[in-house]
Parts: structure tokens; sequence; C-alpha cells
């Protein structure tokens, strides 16, 4: 992941970005490292809301477990980029909402890799993005030879409240074992009008309609999060401004 | 209460509402019957102000107010409710919550104080008794996972709750078994018959009106009103099809 030339376009895991807000923050500090020993568990909720590229590479040893939250809703252009290594029977879970309106450009960029036998990978991403707002998902889930039994999975998801706005999803697979269960699903929508209508004609207002259903579109990823009430509280208000 | 006159409405620039008149006082109950494509469904929407129902000439008032220059949640907060053919279900929202807000939403429109949430469930647990539904539906997501039959008694529930001063039920005896179609029908007389409200119920079937008694039935076909009557209208009907009737 540590990447030491200035990336450009070209490089796929750039491909999206904002790359004057990179070049601008260039070079990016060494990227945070966390080691979870075996058998060892490990939690962490991140909020991204200035505008910043989070690097963090986390390892899990045999057995380990690790949840990441993650809300990125902060700044012109925000990056969360996880490199993840997964040793024998570990888990990582990780949920994901990025919201954002005007022209922001927000982005998580995961590379899991499942490096020895039965691991487990879960990850659930939700978008919400109005105006000309960009959501990226770039997810990379990488299975070595030897790690047979992997299961991994990639739940990606993206709401456009307006025409204008680009969602990007890109779960992507590279497979070297043969006995494993690797699912994705990945899907771009907008607000399912009907339901608008229903909630309107029980007589919530346009925007309460909107706020409500987005909350429950991004509901679920904080579960069982550290400080789950205040990154649904934080996810809340930024929905608020949106609709 | 509700007055329409010579509504015209179109849906994807297609006619279906032609000419349309109907007047209805507090305290009445009125229902309409008619053929598929008569445009029964298409009125309901039209009262309720759903997006793409688009009215090209006549009026709809209700209490005197332009019902047509209203948005949906504004005609709700007005008093007017929607019972839904087919009630949308909408994962990860309670039923509670959603109520809740909606009904809060409607007292401020109306200039009313919110009500807490202790006093919101017990309203809610008392109309859940009502319609015979088991609380902890209320608390599940709305309609996910209900029967048909569930979808049209929760539509009641929430009719109860907001407490509405009329009812447009569109079709709200589809898909309900003989005793849900006498619990609903016994719903919709403990909620609505009363001097200050009105009902407006969309049928194809005599056998909801057995329930609930209307005082005017009227035959809706190519979208106009083409006969008028009383409850015996409606016997007639079901004897005789709506092709010798509507001729």
């Amino acid at each position: 992941m540590s990447v030491s030339a200035l990336p450009s376009r070209r490089d796929e895991a750039w491909r999206y970005s904002d790359i004057d807000a990179v070049t601008a923050t260039w070079p990016l500090p060494a990227p945070e490292s966390i080691i979870v020993p075996a058998g060892g568990d490990f939690r962490r909720a991140i909020v991204q809301d200035e505008g910043t590229i989070r690097q963090i590479e986390l390892v899990l040893g045999k057995g380990a477990t690790a949840a990441l939250h993650v809300l990125n809703i902060g700044g012109a252009y925000g990056r969360i980029e996880l490199g993840v290594t997964l040793h024998e029977g570990a888990d990582f879970t990780l949920g994901a909402a990025q919201i954002g309106g005007g022209e922001q450009n927000l982005e998580i960029v995961t590379t899991v890799t499942h490096a020895e036998r039965g691991a487990t990978s879960r990850q659930t991403v939700r978008s919400v993005l109005g105006g000309t707002a960009t959501g990226t998902y770039l997810g990379k889930v990488a299975v070595a030879r030897d790690a047979q039994q992997t299961d991994s999975e990639q739940d990606v998801k993206a709401m456009l409240l307006d025409r204008s706005a680009t969602a990007n999803a890109k779960p992507e697979l590279e497979i070297f074992a043969d006995d494993v269960k690797c699912a994705h699903g990945c899907a771009i929508g907008e607000l399912d009008a009907m339901a608008l209508y229903y909630l309107q004609s029980r007589g919530l207002p346009p925007a309460e309609a909107k706020k409500i259903l987005l909350q429950a579109f991004v509901a679920g990823v904080f579960d069982g999060a550290e400080d789950e009430e205040k990154l649904r509280a934080l996810a809340l208000a930024k929905l608020g401004e949106l609709v | 209460m509700l007055k329409i006159e010579n509504l015209h409405a179109t849906v994807a620039d297609k006619p279906i509402l032609k000419g349309l008149s109907l007047a209805i006082n507090a305290g009445e109950i009125h229902a309409i019957m008619g053929p598929n494509g008569a445009g029964k469904s298409t009125l309901s929407y039209v009262l309720g102000g759903r997006p793409g129902y688009e009215v090209t000439e006549g009026s709809a008032t209700f209490d005197e107010q332009n019902l047509l220059d209203m948005d949906p949640h504004e005609r709700a907060a007005a008093g007017l409710f929607l019972g839904f053919q087919y009630p949308v279900e909408i994962p990860g929202v309670s039923n509670v919550q959603f109520l809740r807000e909606s009904l809060n939403a409607q007292r401020k429109a109306r200039g009313q104080e919110p009500l807490s949430g202790g006093d919101f469930l017990k309203l809610a647990r008392e109309k859940a008794g009502l319609l015979k539904m088991d609380m902890d539906m209320l608390k599940r997501p709305v309609n996910v996972g209900f029967s048909g039959g569930e979808k049209k008694r929760n539509e009641m529930v929430q009719m109860g709750i907001l407490d509405p001063k009329v009812a447009i039920l569109d079709e709200t005896d589809s898909g309900l078994d003989i005793d849900a179609l006498r619990i609903v029908g016994d719903g919709i007389n403990a909620i609505m018959r009363r001097p200050d409200k009105a009902v407006l119920l969309i049928t194809h079937y005599q056998r909801l009106l057995d329930y609930v008694q209307p005082d005017f039935v009227h035959v809706l076909a190519a979208g106009r009103i083409v006969k008028s009557g009383g409850p015996e209208l409606a016997l007639e009907l079901e004897r005789e099809g709506y092709a010798e009737i509507a001729a």
C-alpha cells in the first residue's frame, strides 16, 4: 500500500481520486500499523470529517478478530485506505458509510489478503451521494494459494440523491486457492419513489421522508461498533445536510 | 367536506379521469365501484397527490381549501388519509418510528405539541388492539414480511393513529380473508363513522359493504361517475354486473 511516488490517475487505486488534493498533501506520512496478536480482538471507529488521507495497515494473527467501523463524511477530499492481512482463522469486519454532497470526493480503498487458511472477512459499505459528489469503493480480496476455506464477502451499495452525483464501486477478487467462498454484491440506485410518496402521504415533509429512508439505508453498518450511537448521530446529521 | 368537480387527470399523458364530480359531506360514507381500468385507483392517487398523476381540468377542494395545490404531506396534515391498495414495504424503518414521526410532523403543521414517546405508544397500542394486530408487528419494519391481509390491517392501524377527517380507502378489502375482512370493517366503523368524518371506499365487491354500510354508492366507468344511488345499488351491481348498470 505504501506508495513512494506521487500517484496519478493511471494507478488503479487512485483512478477516481482528487489528484490535486493528493499532490497538496504529498508525501503522506507512513501508514498507521496495527498488529493484532494471535487470539486478540481489536475494535475501532474511524470518523473522517476533515478531508484527510488515512492509511492503515492491519495484520491479524492466528484466530484474531478485528472490527473497523468507518464514517467518511468530511472535507473536499477524504480517503480511507485499509490494507488487511489475515492469518489462519482470523476474522475481519468492516462496516463503512460514506456520505457526501457538494463537490466532495470520498473514497474507501481496501485490500484484504487472506494469507492463510480458514480466515473470514466481511465488508459492508454504504455510500450516499448528492450534488456532484463522488464516492468510490475499491475493494480487493486476495486469497493466497494456501488459504483454503477462506470465507469473504463484500456488500456494497450506493444511493445517488441527484443525477449529477457519481458512485464508483469495484469489488475485485484474486484467488489462488481452490476451496474458498468469496461473495460480492454491488448495487447503485436512487431512493424508491413509491416509498417516498408513501411516507409523505402519512404527513412527513419530503426532506424528513428522504432522511428516514437514508437512515435505514446506512443503518446496520455500525452494528456492534465502538461509539455506535455517536457514529449513527454523526451520520444522521450529515444526511440531514444533504436532503 | 370533499368536493370534486369535473376532474380530468392523466397518467403518462394518457387521460384516465374524464370529468368526475363527487361531493362528500361530513358524516357520510361513500363507496365507489367500477370495472377494472375505470380510474378508481387513479382517483385515489390524484386526491392523495401522487407524483405523475396530473390534473388537467377541474377542481378538488377539501374543507374549502384547494386540495390540488397542496403537497402530499400537507394533505395529510389537513386531515386526508389514503389507504393504499398495495401498501409499500420499507426495510429498515420501524412502523412505530415512522408513525410517530409522521403524526408529530402533522401535529407540528397544525401548530400542536408533539406527542411524547409514552403517549404515542399508548395510542399505538390502543389502535393496534382495535385491529387485533400484535404490538410486536408495529415494531417491525414497515410492511416487510407482512401478508397481504396484515398489510391492509396495518393501513387501518395507521389510519387509527393518524385520525384523519377524510379517508380514501383504495381496495382495502382486497387480499383479506373473511375474518380479516370483518376486523377491518369493524375498524373502519370504529375509527371513521363519526359525524365530523367521512370515508370514500373504493372496492370491487359488495362484501366489504356488508360490514361498512355506505350512505351512497357510485359507479365509476371510463373516468366518470355514471350512476349513483343508495346501498341497494351495490347489491344490484353484484347481481347484474357492471356491463348492465353502466351501459
